[in-house]
Protein backbone atom coordinates (compact mmCIF):
# COMPACT_ATOMS: atom_id res chain seq x y z
CA UNK A 1 0.00 0.00 0.00
CA UNK A 2 2.87 2.41 0.80
CA UNK A 3 4.19 1.98 -2.78
CA UNK A 4 0.98 3.55 -4.10
CA UNK A 5 0.60 6.00 -1.24
CA UNK A 6 3.70 8.15 -1.82
CA UNK A 7 3.15 8.72 -5.60
CA UNK A 8 -0.49 9.54 -4.90
CA UNK A 9 0.56 12.01 -2.23
CA UNK A 10 2.94 13.71 -4.66
CA UNK A 11 0.27 13.87 -7.37
CA UNK A 12 -2.24 15.34 -4.92
CA UNK A 13 0.27 17.97 -3.77
CA UNK A 14 1.12 18.99 -7.35
CA UNK A 15 -2.54 19.13 -8.39
CA UNK A 16 -3.53 21.15 -5.33
CA UNK A 17 -0.65 23.57 -5.67
CA UNK A 18 -1.43 24.23 -9.35
CA UNK A 19 -5.23 24.33 -9.02
CA UNK A 20 -5.46 28.08 -8.15
CA UNK A 21 -3.32 28.89 -11.22
CA UNK A 22 -5.54 26.75 -13.44
CA UNK A 23 -8.66 28.40 -12.00
CA UNK A 24 -7.16 31.88 -12.50
CA UNK A 25 -6.98 31.20 -16.25
CA UNK A 26 -10.65 30.20 -16.58
CA UNK A 27 -13.09 32.71 -18.13
CA UNK A 28 -15.06 35.00 -15.79
CA UNK A 29 -18.76 34.09 -15.63
CA UNK A 30 -21.13 36.62 -17.25
CA UNK A 31 -23.65 37.32 -14.44
CA UNK A 32 -21.80 36.36 -11.26
CA UNK A 33 -18.35 37.57 -12.24
CA UNK A 34 -15.20 36.66 -10.30
CA UNK A 35 -17.00 35.13 -7.32
CA UNK A 36 -18.15 32.19 -9.49
CA UNK A 37 -14.55 30.87 -9.29
CA UNK A 38 -15.41 29.53 -5.80
CA UNK A 39 -17.32 26.88 -7.78
CA UNK A 40 -14.04 25.03 -8.62
CA UNK A 41 -13.44 24.11 -4.97
CA UNK A 42 -17.04 24.22 -3.68
CA UNK A 43 -18.55 21.63 -6.07
CA UNK A 44 -15.77 18.97 -5.83
CA UNK A 45 -16.04 19.25 -2.01
CA UNK A 46 -19.80 18.72 -2.24
CA UNK A 47 -19.31 15.73 -4.57
CA UNK A 48 -16.92 14.13 -2.08
CA UNK A 49 -19.27 14.87 0.82
CA UNK A 50 -21.92 12.84 -1.06
CA UNK A 51 -19.47 10.07 -2.04
CA UNK A 52 -18.21 9.82 1.54
CA UNK A 53 -21.78 9.63 2.87
CA UNK A 54 -22.38 6.68 0.52
CA UNK A 55 -19.13 4.99 1.59
CA UNK A 56 -20.07 5.47 5.26
CA UNK A 57 -23.66 4.27 4.70
CA UNK A 58 -22.70 1.16 2.68
CA UNK A 59 -19.89 0.22 5.10
CA UNK A 60 -22.31 0.68 8.01
CA UNK A 61 -24.85 -1.59 6.31
CA UNK A 62 -22.15 -4.26 5.88
CA UNK A 63 -21.23 -3.87 9.55
CA UNK A 64 -24.85 -4.06 10.73
CA UNK A 65 -25.85 -7.06 8.61
CA UNK A 66 -22.58 -9.06 8.51
CA UNK A 67 -20.94 -7.94 11.79
CA UNK A 68 -17.72 -6.97 10.01
CA UNK A 69 -15.44 -4.84 12.27
CA UNK A 70 -13.32 -3.83 9.25
CA UNK A 71 -16.43 -2.35 7.58
CA UNK A 72 -17.18 -0.41 10.77
CA UNK A 73 -13.69 1.07 10.67
CA UNK A 74 -14.17 2.15 7.04
CA UNK A 75 -17.49 3.73 8.06
CA UNK A 76 -15.85 5.65 10.92
CA UNK A 77 -13.16 6.99 8.55
CA UNK A 78 -15.68 7.99 5.86
CA UNK A 79 -18.03 9.60 8.42
CA UNK A 80 -15.29 11.93 9.57
CA UNK A 81 -14.56 12.91 5.96
CA UNK A 82 -18.25 13.75 5.38
CA UNK A 83 -17.96 16.27 8.19
CA UNK A 84 -14.67 17.68 6.84
CA UNK A 85 -15.84 18.13 3.24
CA UNK A 86 -19.28 19.24 4.44
CA UNK A 87 -17.65 21.98 6.49
CA UNK A 88 -15.79 23.17 3.38
CA UNK A 89 -19.07 23.22 1.43
CA UNK A 90 -20.93 25.08 4.18
CA UNK A 91 -18.22 27.76 4.46
CA UNK A 92 -17.40 28.32 0.78
CA UNK A 93 -21.10 28.34 -0.23
CA UNK A 94 -22.07 31.38 1.87
CA UNK A 95 -18.93 33.24 0.67
CA UNK A 96 -20.22 32.74 -2.87
CA UNK A 97 -23.83 33.55 -1.92
CA UNK A 98 -22.91 36.85 -0.26
CA UNK A 99 -21.86 38.27 -3.62
CA UNK A 100 -24.15 36.32 -5.96
CA UNK A 101 -27.40 36.57 -3.96
CA UNK A 102 -26.65 39.44 -1.56
CA UNK A 103 -27.10 37.23 1.54
CA UNK A 104 -24.85 34.83 3.43
CA UNK A 105 -27.54 32.22 3.91
CA UNK A 106 -31.03 31.42 2.63
CA UNK A 107 -33.23 28.76 4.23
CA UNK A 108 -34.13 27.13 0.91
CA UNK A 109 -34.33 23.42 0.11
CA UNK A 110 -30.71 22.87 -1.00
CA UNK A 111 -28.97 24.80 1.75
CA UNK A 112 -31.19 23.50 4.54
CA UNK A 113 -30.99 19.84 3.42
CA UNK A 114 -27.20 20.08 3.02
CA UNK A 115 -26.92 21.50 6.55
CA UNK A 116 -29.12 18.64 7.86
CA UNK A 117 -26.93 16.07 6.10
CA UNK A 118 -23.84 17.57 7.69
CA UNK A 119 -25.51 17.61 11.14
CA UNK A 120 -26.53 13.93 10.80
CA UNK A 121 -22.89 12.94 10.25
CA UNK A 122 -21.69 15.26 12.99
CA UNK A 123 -24.14 13.47 15.30
CA UNK A 124 -22.77 10.16 13.93
CA UNK A 125 -19.27 11.12 15.09
CA UNK A 126 -20.52 12.34 18.47
CA UNK A 127 -22.42 9.08 19.06
CA UNK A 128 -19.30 7.07 18.19
CA UNK A 129 -17.12 9.23 20.44
CA UNK A 130 -19.37 9.58 23.50
CA UNK A 131 -22.02 6.85 23.09
CA UNK A 132 -20.17 4.25 25.16
CA UNK A 133 -19.99 0.49 24.46
CA UNK A 134 -22.28 -0.69 21.66
CA UNK A 135 -22.75 2.77 20.18
CA UNK A 136 -21.33 1.55 16.84
CA UNK A 137 -24.69 -0.08 15.97
CA UNK A 138 -26.67 3.08 16.70
CA UNK A 139 -24.11 5.12 14.74
CA UNK A 140 -24.38 2.64 11.85
CA UNK A 141 -28.15 3.16 11.70
CA UNK A 142 -27.62 6.93 11.69
CA UNK A 143 -25.20 6.57 8.77
CA UNK A 144 -27.89 4.71 6.80
CA UNK A 145 -30.30 7.61 7.36
CA UNK A 146 -27.57 10.05 6.37
CA UNK A 147 -26.90 8.15 3.14
CA UNK A 148 -30.64 8.07 2.34
CA UNK A 149 -30.67 11.88 2.68
CA UNK A 150 -28.07 12.37 -0.10
CA UNK A 151 -30.43 12.01 -3.14
CA UNK A 152 -32.83 14.52 -1.54
CA UNK A 153 -30.00 17.04 -1.16
CA UNK A 154 -28.74 16.47 -4.71
CA UNK A 155 -32.11 16.70 -6.50
CA UNK A 156 -33.59 19.40 -4.22
CA UNK A 157 -32.52 22.14 -6.66
CA UNK A 158 -34.55 20.54 -9.44
CA UNK A 159 -37.75 19.87 -7.48
CA UNK A 160 -38.07 22.89 -5.20
CA UNK A 161 -37.80 26.59 -5.91
CA UNK A 162 -34.33 27.66 -4.81
CA UNK A 163 -31.68 30.31 -5.45
CA UNK A 164 -28.99 27.64 -5.80
CA UNK A 165 -27.81 26.72 -9.35
CA UNK A 166 -29.38 23.52 -10.72
CA UNK A 167 -27.66 20.15 -11.31
CA UNK A 168 -27.56 20.91 -15.06
CA UNK A 169 -24.72 23.43 -14.52
CA UNK A 170 -21.88 20.87 -14.45
CA UNK A 171 -22.83 18.88 -17.62
CA UNK A 172 -23.29 22.11 -19.58
CA UNK A 173 -20.08 23.89 -18.52
CA UNK A 174 -18.37 26.03 -21.16
CA UNK A 175 -15.21 24.43 -22.65
CA UNK A 176 -12.94 26.93 -20.90
CA UNK A 177 -14.41 26.07 -17.51
CA UNK A 178 -14.82 22.31 -18.00
CA UNK A 179 -11.10 21.40 -18.01
CA UNK A 180 -10.31 23.39 -14.87
CA UNK A 181 -13.33 21.94 -13.07
CA UNK A 182 -12.42 18.30 -13.77
CA UNK A 183 -8.79 19.10 -12.88
CA UNK A 184 -9.96 20.24 -9.44
CA UNK A 185 -12.25 17.20 -9.12
CA UNK A 186 -9.25 14.92 -9.83
CA UNK A 187 -7.19 16.73 -7.15
CA UNK A 188 -9.97 16.37 -4.59
CA UNK A 189 -10.64 12.69 -5.42
CA UNK A 190 -6.96 11.74 -5.02
CA UNK A 191 -6.79 13.68 -1.76
CA UNK A 192 -9.97 11.96 -0.56
CA UNK A 193 -8.53 8.48 -1.30
CA UNK A 194 -5.36 9.40 0.62
CA UNK A 195 -7.25 10.79 3.61
CA UNK A 196 -9.61 7.80 3.73
CA UNK A 197 -6.63 5.41 3.61
CA UNK A 198 -4.82 7.28 6.39
CA UNK A 199 -7.93 7.55 8.56
CA UNK A 200 -8.73 3.84 8.08
CA UNK A 201 -5.16 2.99 9.06
CA UNK A 202 -5.61 5.02 12.26
CA UNK A 203 -8.80 3.05 13.06
CA UNK A 204 -6.93 -0.24 12.44
CA UNK A 205 -4.14 0.80 14.81
CA UNK A 206 -6.66 1.85 17.49
CA UNK A 207 -8.39 -1.54 17.17
CA UNK A 208 -5.01 -3.29 17.65
CA UNK A 209 -4.34 -1.17 20.75
CA UNK A 210 -7.70 -2.20 22.22
CA UNK A 211 -6.95 -5.88 21.51
CA UNK A 212 -3.57 -5.58 23.22
CA UNK A 213 -5.14 -3.97 26.30
CA UNK A 214 -7.57 -6.91 26.47
CA UNK A 215 -4.68 -9.35 26.07
CA UNK A 216 -2.83 -7.68 28.94
CA UNK A 217 -5.89 -7.87 31.20
CA UNK A 218 -6.19 -11.62 30.51
CA UNK B 1 -50.56 99.07 17.31
CA UNK B 2 -46.80 99.53 17.13
CA UNK B 3 -46.36 96.29 19.09
CA UNK B 4 -48.60 94.39 16.68
CA UNK B 5 -46.67 95.67 13.63
CA UNK B 6 -43.36 94.78 15.27
CA UNK B 7 -44.61 91.27 16.11
CA UNK B 8 -45.83 90.73 12.54
CA UNK B 9 -42.50 91.95 11.15
CA UNK B 10 -40.58 89.48 13.37
CA UNK B 11 -42.88 86.59 12.38
CA UNK B 12 -42.50 87.45 8.69
CA UNK B 13 -38.70 87.30 8.99
CA UNK B 14 -38.60 83.95 10.84
CA UNK B 15 -39.17 81.46 7.96
CA UNK B 16 -36.38 83.06 5.98
CA UNK B 17 -34.08 82.86 8.95
CA UNK B 18 -34.95 79.21 9.59
CA UNK B 19 -34.53 78.19 5.93
CA UNK B 20 -31.28 80.07 5.75
CA UNK B 21 -30.02 78.12 8.75
CA UNK B 22 -31.16 74.73 7.35
CA UNK B 23 -29.90 75.04 3.79
CA UNK B 24 -26.29 76.17 3.59
CA UNK B 25 -25.11 77.33 0.21
CA UNK B 26 -23.67 74.56 -1.99
CA UNK B 27 -19.84 74.47 -1.88
CA UNK B 28 -19.42 75.29 -5.55
CA UNK B 29 -22.21 77.80 -5.64
CA UNK B 30 -25.29 77.13 -7.73
CA UNK B 31 -25.20 74.23 -10.21
CA UNK B 32 -23.72 75.61 -13.40
CA UNK B 33 -24.46 72.71 -15.76
CA UNK B 34 -26.27 69.39 -16.07
CA UNK B 35 -24.16 66.21 -16.54
CA UNK B 36 -25.60 63.55 -18.85
CA UNK B 37 -25.59 60.10 -17.20
CA UNK B 38 -23.44 58.52 -19.91
CA UNK B 39 -20.51 60.79 -19.08
CA UNK B 40 -20.36 59.88 -15.36
CA UNK B 41 -17.46 57.72 -14.20
CA UNK B 42 -18.42 54.01 -13.88
CA UNK B 43 -19.83 53.02 -10.48
CA UNK B 44 -17.39 51.09 -8.32
CA UNK B 45 -18.43 47.51 -7.35
CA UNK B 46 -20.34 47.73 -4.05
CA UNK B 47 -19.00 44.40 -2.76
CA UNK B 48 -15.66 43.31 -4.22
CA UNK B 49 -15.51 39.60 -5.08
CA UNK B 50 -11.74 39.09 -4.70
CA UNK B 51 -11.69 38.90 -0.84
CA UNK B 52 -14.53 36.37 -0.91
CA UNK B 53 -12.78 34.17 -3.51
CA UNK B 54 -9.44 34.37 -1.71
CA UNK B 55 -11.16 33.69 1.62
CA UNK B 56 -12.87 30.59 0.22
CA UNK B 57 -9.67 29.16 -1.28
CA UNK B 58 -7.67 29.96 1.85
CA UNK B 59 -10.28 28.28 4.06
CA UNK B 60 -10.15 25.07 1.98
CA UNK B 61 -6.35 24.97 2.23
CA UNK B 62 -6.29 25.71 5.97
CA UNK B 63 -9.05 23.17 6.74
CA UNK B 64 -7.32 20.39 4.78
CA UNK B 65 -3.89 21.15 6.23
CA UNK B 66 -5.31 21.29 9.77
CA UNK B 67 -7.04 17.94 9.26
CA UNK B 68 -3.86 16.30 7.91
CA UNK B 69 -1.90 17.70 10.87
CA UNK B 70 -4.49 16.37 13.37
CA UNK B 71 -4.46 12.98 11.65
CA UNK B 72 -0.67 12.83 11.80
CA UNK B 73 -0.72 13.79 15.49
CA UNK B 74 -3.29 11.12 16.34
CA UNK B 75 -1.37 8.53 14.34
CA UNK B 76 1.89 9.33 16.16
CA UNK B 77 0.16 8.98 19.53
CA UNK B 78 -1.42 5.63 18.63
CA UNK B 79 1.86 4.28 17.18
CA UNK B 80 3.66 5.20 20.41
CA UNK B 81 0.95 3.54 22.50
CA UNK B 82 1.06 0.45 20.27
CA UNK B 83 4.84 0.11 20.61
CA UNK B 84 4.57 0.48 24.38
CA UNK B 85 1.83 -2.16 24.62
CA UNK B 86 3.70 -4.61 22.39
CA UNK B 87 6.72 -4.29 24.66
CA UNK B 88 4.56 -4.90 27.75
CA UNK B 89 2.90 -7.95 26.15
CA UNK B 90 6.29 -9.44 25.32
CA UNK B 91 7.47 -8.88 28.92
CA UNK B 92 4.22 -10.39 30.22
Amino acid sequence: MSRVFVPLLLIAMVLFASAPLVVANTPVEQTMGLVQKIFYYHVPSAMLMFVSAFVCGIASAVYLFRRSPAADRVAAAAGELVVLFGLIVLVTGPLWARKAWGVWWEWDARLTSALLLWMIFLAYLLVRRFGGPGSEKLAGAMALFGMANVPFVYFSVNYWRTLHPKTSVVPTLAPGMRGAFWFCVAAFVILYVLLLTLRKRLEDRQATVEQLYLALED
Amino acid sequence: MKRTVLLLAILAMMPGAVLGAQQPAPPGGAQADFVPVNTLPPQADQLPAAPLVIGAYAFVWVALMAYVWLLWKRMTKVERELADLQRRVQQH
